[in-house]
């Protein structure tokens, strides 16, 4: 990738490699990953169970350290998480112990009314009268909206989603796929989603990647040039899949 | 009518257990061992008299204030050991060398230090109702699901914030069963903490009858009163559980 294109990218990951060593035995988890993500695109990465990426998006989102290579956020290296970039990951981080409000409030910081903005969120994704619900008193669907609005509120320019949705029944999933888009066509982010579920990444996203088994690499990559709103079942997303499929072994 | 029928099986037993010692007492002509009756009767004379209400005063507020001591310093000790790694390594051993010495074994040290009033017994309190609570408010520290500090860190909040919003409440039901261990603890070892008390307390009372004329219908009436005692501080505490911020704890 030249240097130039690389500055454009809002994300730019590159060289990227991560070994774990435990004792005597290491595991090459990542090979050498290079990928940009355009400000605004939503780039889905799919691969098999187990090939690292939640490893990756780990890296991505600054939890964690590659061995090689670096993450590029409006092209300045990163250097730890922070609220520029918001991780929404499949076993949820919803405060159990704050209402939905507060779960909101909570990472909004200086002056500002924080409650009229939490509520401006809420009814976004749909949970108006559920201020003062506790986590615990939600569903699945409804506690991954409280995720969602909670990372929309700090205004982030990326969204992070590690197989958000996977913890959902299928019917939740398809609204909560909805849902997003719905969103996403409001509030513009650039979301980099990772998944092993084909069709949610060919419904939502502009761009597939698929990665190989470990050491994870990246394979192929997809362009998906389908209008929104999209139909799973059409010919031309039924073909898509069809080769990413392929790409995986299948 | 649901608690009723919930009450009616322990009350049964309970109904059971003291005809069971009336008949044995009956059956076997003790001349010491008194009835349940006589129980009940010493105790009426100890309220007649006016002293059991200052023998239950005095020792709700020595473990009252002994127990509140030790949420007060095994709290904040629990979560500095449960947050900072070297407060852990350093302080953790000396803990677990404290722990295991019975409260009892600090007697004499007790009274050399803070002679025979009240201060003896609630140090003796302290010192069996803080470990517990240390331990504890640490571990629970470490449990903390760590989904919960990734996001905390993600959303880049300042130390105090995640102290307060996330620690303190993430560990808040854990504290709260540690307290009420303790508080049960503390309560145990009221009798042994007030055998070097001077003239009031439940314990004194049950120490006091034996030796003086063998009231046994008095030492009995002190048990049971320690155990009733004991029940309705446990039921205070589990209110508590029912708090709504740690709700979400219990009904998972």
């Amino acid at each position: 990738m030249h240097a130039e294109l690389r500055m454009q990218a809002k994300l730019s990951v590159s060289g990227i490699t991560k070994t774990y060593r435990t004792g005597q035995s290491s595991l090459r988890v990542i090979g050498e990953i290079d990928f940009q993500v355009a400000d605004g695109e939503f780039v889905a990465i799919v691969g098999p169970s187990g090939c690292g990426k939640t490893t990756l998006i780990n890296i991505i989102a600054g939890f964690d350290r590659p061995d090689q290579g670096e993450v590029l956020v409006d092209g300045r290296a990163r250097s730890g998480p922070n609220p520029n970039g918001i991780v929404i990951s499949q076993q949820g981080s919803v405060f159990p112990w704050l209402t939905v409000q507060r779960n909101l409030m909570f990472g909004l910081n200086g002056g500002g009314d924080h409650k009229a903005l939490a509520n401006h969120y809420l009814e976004l994704v749909g949970l108006q009268g559920f201020e003062k619900s506790y986590p615990h008193e939600l569903s699945g669907g409804m506690l991954k909206r409280v995720e969602l609005a909670r990372a929309l509120v700090v205004k982030p320019d990326i969204l992070y989603m590690d197989e958000p949705l996977s913890a959902l029944d299928a019917l939740t999933n398809l609204r909560m796929r909805a849902e997003l888009l719905r969103i996403l066509a409001k509030e513009r982010h650039t979301v980099l989603l990772i998944t092993h579920d084909v069709e949610e990444a060919l419904h939502m996203a502009d761009r597939v990647l698929v990665l190989s088994n470990r050491p994870a690499t990246i394979q192929a990559s997809f362009a998906v040039p389908f209008p929104h709103p999209r139909k799973v079942t059409s010919p031309e997303i039924q073909a898509l899949k069809e080769l990413v499929l392929r790409e995986l072994g299948l | 009518m649901h608690r009723i029928r919930q009450a009616l099986p322990p009350l049964a037993l309970i109904a059971f257990l003291v005809a069971a010692w009336w008949i044995v007492v009956v059956q076997s002509e003790s001349v010491i061992f008194p009835t349940p009756w006589q129980v009940v009767a010493g105790s009426y004379e100890l309220i007649e008299q006016g002293t059991l209400w200052n023998h239950i005063g005095a020792s709700l507020f020595r473990v009252g204030t002994g127990f509140f001591l030790a949420v007060a310093i095994g709290v904040p000790l629990g979560l500095l050991m449960g947050w900072v790694a070297g407060a852990f390594t350093t302080l953790n051993p000396v803990v677990q060398i404290l722990r295991p010495i019975s409260p009892i074994a600090w007697i004499p040290l007790s009274i050399l230090w803070f002679g025979v009033g009240d201060l003896s017994p609630i140090f003796l309190i302290f010192l069996s109702s803080v470990f517990p609570i240390v331990v504890q408010t640490a571990a629970g520290v470490h449990t903390i699901e760590r989904q919960y500090l990734r996001a905390a860190e993600n959303f880049g909040v300042s130390r105090s914030k995640l102290f307060i919003q996330v620690v303190i409440p993430a560990v808040l039901p854990q504290i709260i069963i540690a307290m009420r261990v303790s508080l049960g603890v503390a309560w145990l070892v009221v009798v042994a903490a007030e055998m070097i008390a001077l003239r009031s307390g439940l314990g004194y009372l049950i120490i006091d009858s034996r030796n003086a004329g063998n009231r046994y219908d008095l030492v009995i009436a002190g048990m049971a009163i320690i155990g009733v005692i004991g029940l309705l501080l446990d039921g205070t505490m589990r209110r508590l559980e029912k708090l709504r911020v740690v709700r979400w704890k219990y009904a998972r």
